[in-house]
């Protein structure tokens, strides 16, 4: 192995399984759309001209089925929260799930309200909670990158309940 | 020949779903592609607006009131105000109003162009909607130069507006719709005189001028049917007695298939009201007098035992802020009727013998918000 | 026309009928009325005097603006707001519903109050609807009903509109109770510091 040290071209690239799968995988996550309220319209800014979540891999998508991360952006009402949950279990694995705003993170401006669920993770695991009322295009994207570290660091190939 | 037995489908628009403005779901009973019912099905952004006013103060409630209507923030936040002032009979002054006045003018093309984009994008179009876009964040820039907010504003207060505006900003916003008017003859160029567009909306779903005015349409929609009502120039508020503009008004003018009262009547009447706004915009810049912007209140507000009803313009339509006041510093009830919970009344009755694509053209061209209608 | 010259055309018309104008809210200081002023109608007239509003020339009320109600504390107050776009006027009309429903309320002299049987045996106050009239109160109608617990006689689907079907209370009464959980998910918060 020692005498390859240095002689390969330099356009060969080598890498570990785990590391190719992660990196595929981290530039192309594609999106649900989610937008329930006023973090919706910073959401759809966020994928438009200026702040372009296009030039990440991320796209669009109308279908759960069709689509690895959930952004819920908005607040979460009672009426709502069971068909998120349905939403939610029509994704395929792996699956991750962003949440956008304060309303989405605990409720935020209608703490008070009887008819609002106070936090998006009542209902579905979280991975990345993004503040903001709403959030800048800027936070959001912030909040993208986060999720492709996270998904850097899997191990994508390993079982989940085996020991580590 | 043997009869062929067909049965009814029960489809669910549900709740999300990329074309319905919001979160609202329709259930249809289709046969085939002709609807024979669609009715819909709201609450899923009930978020409690009206039974929060009870607990929080008059000062304090402002920040709901962008939640109300989240492209039309500052029209909300501004009828919200002259309730209060109205009641409890505080004069703001003139500077207050004419600041009002160009932050719903320019709220009110960044509503409009949302609006049309997603009609466009919801008919087939994509590019215009990134064009619309595109607008948005030029003006959303300026805005939060003027107030610090993107989108939720919380710029008036009672007794005025919060922050005055910065040096050379007017001069900035004429730039802006110095380079936006023509970029409103290249919307036209692309969707207007689109042909498509022009066959997709010609005809479809027409609302009657007596259909309009009983189910209590407002805004562009009353307009779109024939209807010349603005409040602007009607029951003037503000200083809008003192500013010239037009009030555009549906007139079928979708080629041969056009009638009165149609989807493309009601999107004419937006663009040319885009227009109308930017004239409104410059006759305030050089109208706008020097002085204080916010007169000094009251730390808690009492006004006096009663009721009273404001109806203000909003993006979508009349917005009626009815508010009772019992005396004390919270206000004892709140209510906000707005333009798309009526439109949304209408939609049972006009979709019987539509087709499921003419449905989505019909729901883009009310241009309703999910937060509207539910509060 | 004016809100009491209104309400003196239909005390005329409707002769024997309790209608009161009620005058606005006044600045303490200044005595200038900034509140409105109101005309207060028995419950069980509200369908004909409506129809009367809305078909006579000199009122020709074709718009119902909006429609909603207000909890004071011993009695409900719905509350009309019409408008002409003919005629270009205004009208607010109040009428007052007893918060039980079984009780009389406020109605011609030895005519039994046809409001009472509104609800059966669950105390909900019930008022005619005037859906028939304007389209749009069939939706307004409905809100009211889903967040106060009025019933509107002959409605013809009168169901909860905004919150989930299974819902229990009327949240913009002064006395709703919030349920401790909907469905299995709380209605509360951990506070993040113990």
């Amino acid at each position: 192995m020692f005498t390859l040290r240095n002689q390969l071209p330099a356009n060969l690239v080598t890498t570990k399984v785990d590391d190719l799968l992660n990196w595929g995988r981290a530039s192309s996550l594609w999106y649900m759309l989610f937008g329930l309220a006023c973090c919706g319209i910073e959401l759809m800014q966020t994928g438009g001209p200026r702040a372009d979540l296009d030039r990440f891999g991320s796209v669009p998508r109308a279908s759960p089925r069709q689509s690895d991360l959930m952004i819920v952006a908005g607040t979460l009402t009672y009426k709502m929260a069971l068909r998120t949950k349905v939403l939610y279990d029509q994704m395929p694995e792996p699956k991750y799930v962003i949440s956008m705003g304060s309303c989405a993170n605990c409720g935020g401006l209608f703490q008070p309200a009887y008819s609002v669920v106070k936090g998006v993770d009542k209902i579905i695991p979280v991975d990345v909670y993004v503040p903001g009322c709403p959030p800048r295009p800027e936070a959001l994207t912030e909040g993208l990158l986060k999720i492709q570290e996270k998904m850097r660091r899997e191990k994508f190939l390993v079982r989940k309940d085996a020991a580590a | 020949m043997a009869e062929l037995r067909t049965e009814e489908m029960l489809l669910n628009m549900g709740p999300q779903h990329p074309s319905t403005h919001g979160v609202i779901r329709f259930v249809v009973k289709t046969d085939g592609e002709v609807m024979s019912a669609a009715v819909p099905d709201i609450g899923y952004l009930h978020r409690s607006i009206e039974k929060i006013a009870e607990k929080a103060t008059y000062n304090g409630f402002m920040p709901w009131t962008d939640r109300v209507d989240y492209l039309a923030a500052m029209n909300c936040n501004v009828a919200y105000a002259m309730a209060v002032e109205k009641l409890a009979s505080i004069e703001i002054t003139r500077r207050g109003e004419y600041l009002r006045v160009i932050a719903m003018e320019m709220n009110r093309i960044i509503s409009h162009l949302l609006a049309v984009g997603s009609l466009g994008m919801d008919v087939g179009a994509y590019t215009p909607f990134i064009h619309a876009l595109r607008e948005r964040e030029k003006v959303n820039d300026l805005i939060e130069e003027l107030c610090g907010q993107r989108l939720t504003y919380n710029y008036a207060r009672i007794g005025g507006v919060i922050y005055d505006m910065t040096p050379n900003w007017d001069k900035k916003v004429l730039d802006f719709l110095d380079q936006f008017e023509p970029l409103l003859n290249e919307f036209d160029r692309l969707l207007t005189d689109n042909k498509i567009l022009r066959k997709r909306l010609g005809g479809v779903a027409v609302v009657t001028r007596e259909d309009a005015i009983n189910y209590n349409f407002v805004g562009p929609n009353l307009r779109g049917s024939g209807v010349k009502w603005d409040i602007r120039k009607d029951m003037p508020y503000s200083v809008y007695p003192e500013l010239d503009f037009e009030v555009p008004v549906g007139t079928g003018e979708a080629g041969s298939f056009g009638v009165v009262g149609d989807c493309f009547d009601r999107y004419m009447v937006r663009i040319r009201e885009m227009s109308e706004s930017v004239k409104i915009l410059r006759q305030c810049f050089e109208r706008i007098p020097p002085g204080d912007h916010l007169v000094k209140v009251p730390k808690k507000i009492r006004p006096p035992a009663g009721d009273c009803y404001i109806r203000t313009e909003s993006t979508r339509g009349d917005l009626g802020v009815y508010l009772v006041s019992d005396g004390s510093d919270k206000p004892y009830r709140l209510k906000f009727r707005t333009g798309s919970f009526s439109a949304m009344a209408i939609i049972e009755k006009i979709s019987r013998g539509m087709m499921v694509a003419d449905l989505i053209a019909f729901i883009a061209s009310l241009d309703i918000v999910a937060p509207e209608i539910d509060r | 026309m004016t809100v009491e010259e209104i309400a003196k055309i239909l005390c005329e018309h409707f002769k024997g009928l309790q209608i009161e104008v009620v005058p606005g809210a006044k600045n303490a200081v200044s005595g200038i009325q900034t509140g409105d002023p109101a005309v207060i109608i028995p419950a069980e007239k509200i369908r004909e005097i409506c129809n009367t509003l809305k078909v006579m020339d000199q009122f020709a009320f074709d718009c119902l603006s909006s429609l909603t109600a207000v909890d004071r504390k011993d009695r409900f107050e719905v509350v009309y707001h019409l408008f002409s776009y003919k005629n270009r006027h205004s009208l607010t009309l109040k009428v007052n519903l007893p918060r039980g429903g079984n009780q009389p309320q406020r109605g011609v002299e030895g005519e039994a109050p046809s409001g009472l049987a509104g609800g059966g045996g669950d105390a909900s106050p019930s008022i005619e609807t005037v859906e028939s009239l304007w389209g749009v109160a069939n939706w307004l109608e409905r809100e009211v009903y889903d967040l106060f617990g009025i019933k509107f006689d002959n409605h013809s689907d009168l169901r909860r509109i905004m919150l989930p079907d299974d819902w229990v209370g009327h949240p913009l009464r002064k006395d709703y109770k919030e349920e401790v959980d909907y469905h299995g998910i709380s209605t509360t918060r951990p506070a993040l510091l113990q």
